[in-house]
């Protein structure tokens, strides 16, 4: 058993935490937040720069090789951060949809995108009745010619507008909740068909919904096996949800860290706040609820490498249960002591909180894996 | 013992329910069902009618406007106005400057500021808080220098709600800088019309603009808007504080906030059927509606209480009614959350007079679950409560 990061992990984290100490402070995000995008270019630009883009993708497509662990360690950053570039969409959703399923046709003509910098992407899987379920899926794509055509609506789609291309969840037969016959394509975004609705989003982001009327495309814009792609989406879409457990527990990480600050120097009847006992237990608390959080992000990592897919799916499930509790519990009391402070857009301490809570509700929130958690028979 | 109403409280329900069925605007409805903010406008216009109806501040004393309800029929009134739900009277004024003046003021104030609170010509502030006086309000350090037939105003107040809308404020001041925490302050009422004051807002975590900070810059303020005594002020503001409890513990606001949340689980789909259907989150709501159940009878004995024992003793039970009921409130913000799922994410850009076409009801369930992290930090923060209850209930 070893929890230790490996020298070449250690040396990753150190770069990523030294990019983000120049370059994100709270201030700077502000700016980064009201840029068109809802992100940074340069911020981009910069994380092309060190690697950080090309991190799990194969040697031979032009990556690093890394695994999990190294997404770990990057999104544990950006949560400390509150990082609003699209590196989950872009780099572990496409990237994982490419990586696992892509051709080398495929590989070849969106990789070196991704790994420059130059191209983002979005995933857009939510549809109005779906709600967490994967196999909910009402968007088609017909067969026409050689190619497809997409129809449907898919909703709060992150960086949905930015993206230069779409990864879209759609039913090329069988009905609306069948595991058979889902389909993932890659869509232009600028593709005739493709109107997209942006807005920000409660954590600061941007996201759009987007509808597909008549959206031709190629037979090349099927990514795996399109009548049965649900296994690749639910493989995915577990490693993003691994993802935003790390990215979640370096959130948490960052909100105790601030609360702590802030209740040893704020003083109230002429003594730190962090001197009243019920203070500290709830920060001891806090902390507890962190670390099981980490154990359990921890756990999901190294799931992901699993070759049981169930055994995979149940670890993320779980680690999904005790973030979400944890979060909750982080978020809010965070909140609660810091007082009026607590409440105000000023403070970076409110904007953790609220990154929290939509991470709770993205990919299925806590009662959604408690369920998937209970239906695998348990994790023990 | 009983716990029904009696049969003239129950007519007096019904009328009290068909007067906020018949009389709240739609719109103003519409908007609180929706948890969003109501304007000035709708304040004033929502007064009024009340007013009209000689019901604007039915705990006031007869001769000031007020009606001579029981305890149970003020408790019965607040609890339907909540439910409806219709807009509550603006606190500051009606719960709070109000009985202050009506009980500590001279026959002149009373007669110039309590029409006017009634039907809500003068916008009342709260000016207690300052950025290092919170939980520690005594330790306030905003002063108010007697200068001939005026008092010269220098400090700062924050977390003044609504101050944008007001024409006056309230303020805990320092009169006597010598004198220890608790005795050198002054209750002091200041014109925000006036030379030197600043309001400057500050943005809640939901984006919204409740909050303000007002800043006195030498303000000049005649000595007659003095309440009460120089340097008694602390006793005015005690009485204040303990003079909510009625109120505190929004079960009706919570009744209605239940019945919105299983409207919002009927029509919401999970896993192919309606989230209500769902056996684990019924659960959660019959767990809410135990501890609101129990919460409205621990209320209606306080209320019960306060029948026997006469009004304005600060009751230690207040600090459970505040506890729970923030915690109840902060509970069903949570469950909406639950429901709205993936579309809480979106932020409503339409801003609170407008409606979003798609998800008109959802745009306000993650704003309002971050603002309601307030309920448990104003109005003395849980922490500061249940200090309360140990020491004063349980003698540690
Ligand atoms: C089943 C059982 C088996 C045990 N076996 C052994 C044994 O084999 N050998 C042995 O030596 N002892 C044993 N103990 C004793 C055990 O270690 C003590 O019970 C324990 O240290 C608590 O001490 P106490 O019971 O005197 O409670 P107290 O110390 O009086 O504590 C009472 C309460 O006050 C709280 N409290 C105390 N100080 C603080 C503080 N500073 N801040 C906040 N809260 C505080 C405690 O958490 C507790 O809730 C056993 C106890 C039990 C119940
Ligand atoms: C939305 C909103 C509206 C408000 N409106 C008004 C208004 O109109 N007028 C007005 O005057 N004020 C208003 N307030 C201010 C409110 O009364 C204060 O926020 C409150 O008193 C807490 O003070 P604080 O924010 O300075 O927090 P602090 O007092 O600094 O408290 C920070 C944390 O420390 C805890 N704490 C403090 N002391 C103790 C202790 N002894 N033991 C244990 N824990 C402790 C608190 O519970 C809290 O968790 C408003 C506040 C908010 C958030």
């Amino acid at each position: 058993m070893d929890f230790d990061l490996s020298e070449e992990q250690r040396l990753l984290k150190d770069s990523v935490d030294g990019l983000l100490n120049d370059s994100y402070d709270f201030e700077q995000r502000k700016k980064y937040g009201a840029e068109k995008t809802g992100w940074s270019k340069t911020v981009w630009d910069k994380l092309a720069e060190q690697g950080l883009l090309g991190l799990p993708f194969a040697e031979a497509d032009g990556g690093f090789g890394a695994g999990a662990v190294e997404t770990m360690i990057v999104m544990q950053a950006f949560g400390r951060a509150l990082v609003l570039e699209p590196y989950l969409p872009t780099v572990v959703i496409a990237g994982g949809f490419l990586r696992h399923a892509g051709s080398a046709a495929q590989k070849a003509a969106h990789i070196p995108g991704i790994i420059d910098g130059s191209k983002t992407f979005a995933f857009a899987q939510l549809e109005k009745n779906s709600r967490y379920d994967l196999n909910d899926v009402s968007t088609t794509a017909k067969k026409k010619g050689d190619g497809w055509v997409i129809d449907g609506e898919k909703f709060v789609v992150l960086n949905g507008e930015a993206a230069d291309t779409l990864v879209v969840t759609a039913r090329t037969k069988g009905g609306q909740t069948d595991r058979d016959g889902i389909g993932v394509f890659l869509v232009p975004r600028n593709a005739k068909g493709v109107t997209v609705k942006g807005y920000p989003t409660q954590d600061g982001m941007r996201a759009a919904d987007i509808t597909f009327t008549g959206v031709e495309v190629g037979t090349d814009a099927a990514l795996g096996d399109p009548a049965n792609g649900l296994p690749l989406i639910e493989r995915v879409v577990d490693e993003a949800r691994t993802a935003l457990c790390a990215e979640a527990v370096g959130a948490m990480d960052e909100s105790l860290k601030i609360t702590v600050e802030y209740i040893k120097t704020r003083k109230q009847f002429g003594v730190p706040i962090g001197s009243f006992q019920s203070l500290q237990h709830r920060a001891a608390d806090m902390f507890v609820f962190t670390e099981q959080a980490r154990s359990m992000a921890l756990l999901a990592t190294m799931a992901s490498d699993f070759d049981d897919a169930k055994e995979r799916a149940a670890s993320v499930a779980a680690a999904k249960v005790q973030v979400g509790k944890s979060l909750k519990f982080v978020g809010q009391q965070s909140i609660q002591l810091h007082g009026g402070i607590g409440m105000t857009m000023e403070a970076s301490i409110g904007h953790y909180f609220k990154r929290l809570s939509i991470i709770e509700s993205t990919f299925g929130d806590t009662d959604y894996h408690l369920r998937r958690a209970s239906e695998a028979g348990g994790i023990i | 013992m009983d716990l029904s109403l009696t049969p003239e409280e129950q007519a007096f329900r019904e009328e009290v329910r068909a007067f906020f069925r018949d009389n709240v605007p739609a719109g103003i409805k519409k908007k609180l069902s929706e948890n969003r903010h109501t304007t000035k406008e709708d304040m004033v216009e929502w007064t009024r009618i009340l007013h009209k109806k000689g019901w604007a501040v039915p705990h006031w004393p007869k001769e000031y406007g007020g009606t001579d309800w029981t305890a149970v029929q003020q408790y019965i009134f607040n609890e339907e106005l909540q439910a409806t739900p219709a807009p509550p009277p603006l606190p500051f004024g009606v719960n709070m400057v109000g009985p202050v003046i009506y009980t500590f003021a001279n026959e002149a104030q009373k007669k110039h500021y309590l029409p006017r609170i009634a039907n809500l010509t003068d916008w009342w502030c709260q000016g207690f808080s300052e950025p290092g006086s919170g939980s520690d309000l005594a330790s306030l350090k905003t002063k108010a220098e007697r200068k001939g037939d005026k008092y010269i105003v220098n400090g700062q107040k924050t977390w003044t709600t609504l101050a944008q809308h007001a024409d006056w404020i309230f303020c805990l001041v320092r009169t006597d800088p010598a004198a220890k925490k608790q005795q050198g302050i002054s209750f002091l009422l200041i014109d925000m019309k006036s030379k030197g004051i600043t309001v400057r807002p500050i943005v809640t975590i939901d984006g919204g603009r409740e909050v303000n900070e007002v800043f006195f810059d030498d303000v000049e303020v005649p000595a007659e808007n003095l309440v009460g005594e120089e340097n008694k002020g602390w006793d005015y503001a005690k009485f204040l504080l303990g003079n909510e409890r009625t109120n505190i513990a929004r079960v009706g606001m919570s009744k209605e906030r239940l019945r919105r949340l299983r409207e919002l689980a009927s029509s919401t789909q999970a896993g192919g059927r309606p989230i209500i259907e769902d056996p684990k989150f019924r659960e959660k709501l019959a767990a809410v509606e135990v501890e609101l159940k129990a919460l409205e009878l621990t209320q209606m004995r306080v209320v019960a209480n306060e029948g026997k024992n006469g009004k304005g003793k600060p009751d230690p039970a207040s600090s459970v009614l505040k506890i729970k009921g923030s915690e109840i409130q902060q509970t069903l913000t949570e469950l909406m959350l639950e429901v709205a799922g993936p579309f809480a994410s979106p932020y409503d850009i339409h801003g609170d007079d407008n409606t979003n076409e798609t998800m008109d009801w959802i745009a306000q369930i993650a704003p309002t679950y971050f603002n309601y992290r307030k309920v448990s930090i104003y109005g003395g923060s849980n922490e500061i409560q249940r200090n309360i209850i140990s020491k004063a209930v349980l003698g540690l």
